[in-house]
């Protein structure tokens, strides 16, 4: 049987998380529970640490990596130890070149496949669907990203909350880094405005997660029904943007219980090899959010969009809005235009692009 | 961006700056929320008690609960207590602050559980959170805890869950007054039994986490909206969902509410529908208008009735001030028609287009 996964979900470093996570795998360990820590990140919190006393550590795993010395989960030694349960911290991080999988939260599914229960921390600016938002708000891009299907698959999140005026006293008193370190923060991520946006944030999605495991399923554990066999189609292009159309699309498909689908419609002619590949990544970015990629050869792209959004039964069509155009162009009809003017029997969004 | 568009008038920096006078003299005020018992909230309330107290603040406690587990014990063991009195009236205990004797000790910070409580009746204040009033007033901070349940804006829907409501109450404003609000979070299983709950006590406890949640997260857009405004930052894009309708005589009206609804309902947003007048409608556009004004009121969205020349610029400018991120408009009926124009400028937003109902 696959483990359980239980997530402390939090909206910046030093609310509390590891900690909290610390305290209830002693109270475990008190009762008798097989637990062990599989990965630790100390940060030179003193009060952390001391809440790791008398719990059983794997140890890590080093690697060499240009040069240098890195350290990993030993995901191996952590399966072969086959604890209950293990404590892993910083579900987010992004392994080292050379290990066997990428994604520390893809080191977690192997040890939830092997039957163990992972208890993880995580803030709230890593999840996939939020990062344009996270960034809009704090104009800060968050490289490292877990998509929203894998803290959807979660048994349990559960909030972990701290005002933005304790954080920031817990700053100044260098608790969370040391005193220019923190210095620094204060000034540019750990805003007043910043950690309120971020900790709205993390209430509302906590909430959305408390949600998704409300919605009663059917008794023979069929999920329930799309809502109203919604189903949105999501439009690529190479531009940069398709990323942000990608996020938002599949964020309202979520919420709404709506399928998802992508298009990219090739055109015999105008793509660079730079704009394949590009698109060959938002393809993939859109595979790995689980939306069902298809490309379609037509010149004609809004009409294949059209034609293609009725065959699939589609209710609504997301697409970002055309790039700024020469002027030689402006009195042709853009993309977006002709679409507009092509389907008038259908719903469609023109996304936003949202500037800082 | 709008950013600066938005300068504060001379009665707002006014009100701005009597606001702080009266916050640097009063206490700070700090709650913690539960969403229901044994979340843990006491024990966090008395934990920060107690860490405040190792730093050198002056602590006193001046109200705990009847029964307390041995954790709370252990921390209230090194604290100063000052005992509530207990009053018995109409066959009822009541456990009353001695908001005298706090004064006549007068510590920086007082520790209060159960906010909610009532006092027996001829005691100085009704309730206890007026008791936490006169204290904040007189400039001592306070740290409390209080249960979802004893919102008094939120217990018709609590009671909808539970079928059960709590005697007494603390006003919302209370709560949104409070200079910092802590949710104090667990999973349902975790306030169970060992863990052995029925199926429908852990939907119902998590109903009741959901709506805490919301509670909070609709706090701290409060405050942030709050601190945006001071520091003339402007609105921004949200956290919360919040979906402007676009109606107009002829637009597709029902689909586009409906469906405006469960975009509200599924991200707790907010549903805003606006109408801009631009003079006189013939008879049978303004019946439709008021048809349509009626359906969304029914629907529970916020109707605004605006006044400009131009209908893109005017719906624009309406939904920069009130944060909206998604406008839902008709599709055009002929070329170049005002959605048209509309997607052209609405670089901020999401621009959702539906069609016409077939012969509408």
């Amino acid at each position: 049987m696959k483990g359980h996964l239980k997530i402390y979900l939090g909206y910046a470093a030093g609310v509390g998380k590891t900690f909290r996570m610390l305290a209830e795998a002693q109270t475990a360990r008190q009762q008798g529970v097989d637990i062990v820590i599989a990965y630790f990140e100390p940060h030179g919190r003193k009060e952390t640490i001391e809440k790791t006393e008398g719990l059983e550590v794997v140890p890590r795993r080093s690697i060499v990596y240009g040069g240098a010395r890195f350290e990993e989960m030993d995901v191996d030694a952590v399966l072969r130890r086959h604890p209950a349960i293990a404590i892993v911290d910083e579900f987010a991080h992004t392994n080292v070149p050379g290990c066997e999988r990428t994604k520390r939260w893809q080191d977690v599914h192997a040890l939830l496949e092997a039957g163990i229960e992972v208890w993880t921390t995580m803030n709230v600016q890593h999840l996939e669907s939020l990062n344009d938002q996270v960034w809009h708000a704090t104009g800060v891009r968050v490289r490292e990203t877990v998509p929203d299907w894998v803290v959807d698959e979660a048994d349990e999140v559960v909030f972990i909350d701290l005002t933005t005026r304790a954080l920031r006293n817990r700053l100044i008193r260098g608790v969370v880094y040391p005193q220019e370190k923190a210095q620094r923060a204060m000034e540019n991520f750990f805003t007043e405005g910043n950690l309120s946006a971020l900790r709205e944030m993390a209430l509302r999605h906590t909430a959305h997660e408390v949600e998704e495991r409300l919605t009663p399923s059917d008794p023979a554990g069929v999920p329930a029904p799309a809502g109203r066999n919604e189903r949105l189609l999501i439009c690529l292009t190479a531009q940069p943007a398709s990323a942000v159309l990608i996020r938002r699309g599949k964020r309202v498909a979520d919420y709404l219980h709506a399928a998802c689908l992508a298009i990219y419609v090739r055109t015999s002619g105008e793509e660079t090899p730079e704009d394949l590949a590009a698109v060959e990544r938002h393809l993939s970015f859109a595979r790995n959010l689980r939306i069902d990629t298809h490309i379609v050869e037509d010149n004609d792209v809004p009409r294949a969009i059209a034609e293609f959004a009725r065959a699939q039964r589609v209710t609504q069509i997301f697409i970002g809005r055309s790039g700024p155009r020469p002027w030689w162009r402006r009195f042709r009809e853009s993309t977006v235009q002709k679409l507009v003017r092509q389907a008038r029997d259908m719903q469609i969004t023109i996304v936003a692009q949202r500037q800082r | 961006m709008k950013a600066n568009d938005r300068r504060p008038s001379p009665e707002e920096l006014l009100r701005r700056v009597q606001e702080d006078e009266r916050r640097e003299s009063r206490g700070r005020l700090k709650v913690f929320l539960g969403y229901a018992s044994r979340v843990g909230k006491s024990y966090r309330m008395f934990d920060e008690g107690r860490r405040r107290h190792e730093r050198g603040q002056d602590v006193v406690v001046a109200a705990v609960q009847p029964s307390l587990p041995s954790e709370i014990q252990a921390i209230l063991d090194r604290l100063e207590i000052i005992p509530t009195i207990t009053e018995r009236h109409a066959g009822r205990e009541y456990y009353v602050i001695d908001v005298a004797a706090v004064f006549r000790r007068h510590p920086s910070l007082v520790l209060i559980d159960g906010l909610a409580n009532a006092n027996a009746p001829g005691n100085r204040n009704p309730q206890r959170w007026q008791d936490v009033e006169e204290l904040l007033k007189r400039g001592i901070s306070v740290l409390t805890a209080v249960n979802l349940q004893h919102i008094r804006e939120k217990q018709d829907e609590v009671e909808k869950i539970t079928g059960k409501r709590a005697a007494d109450s603390i006003p919302l404003d209370f709560l949104r007054e409070a200079d910092e609000i802590e949710v104090v979070d667990a999973p349902p299983e975790a306030l169970l039994d060992r863990g052995e709950g029925t199926a429908a006590e852990t939907h119902q406890l998590g109903e009741l986490r959901e709506l805490a949640l919301l509670l909070a997260a609709d706090v701290v857009d409060t405050q942030l909206q709050g601190y945006l405004d001071e520091h003339d930052v402007g609105s921004r894009w949200g956290a919360q969902e919040r979906v402007l309708v676009c109606l107009t005589p002829r637009s597709n009206a029902a689909d586009m509410l409906r469906s405006g609804q469960r975009n509200a309902e599924r991200f707790h947003g907010a549903l805003l529908a606006a109408y801009v007048d631009q003079g006189s409608l013939g008879q049978q556009d303004s019946e439709r208008l008021e048809a349509n004004l009626a359906l969304a009121r029914e629907l529970g969205a916020e109707v605004h009735c605006l006044k400009g020349a131009d209908f893109v610029t005017t719906i624009l400018d309406f939904a920069h001030d009130e944060r909206v991120t998604q406008i839902f408009i008709g599709h055009s009926q002929g070329a170049r028609g005002p959605t048209d124009r509309l997607i052209d400028a609405a670089e901020d937003f999401d621009v959702r287009i539906f069609p016409q109902r077939a012969g509408a």
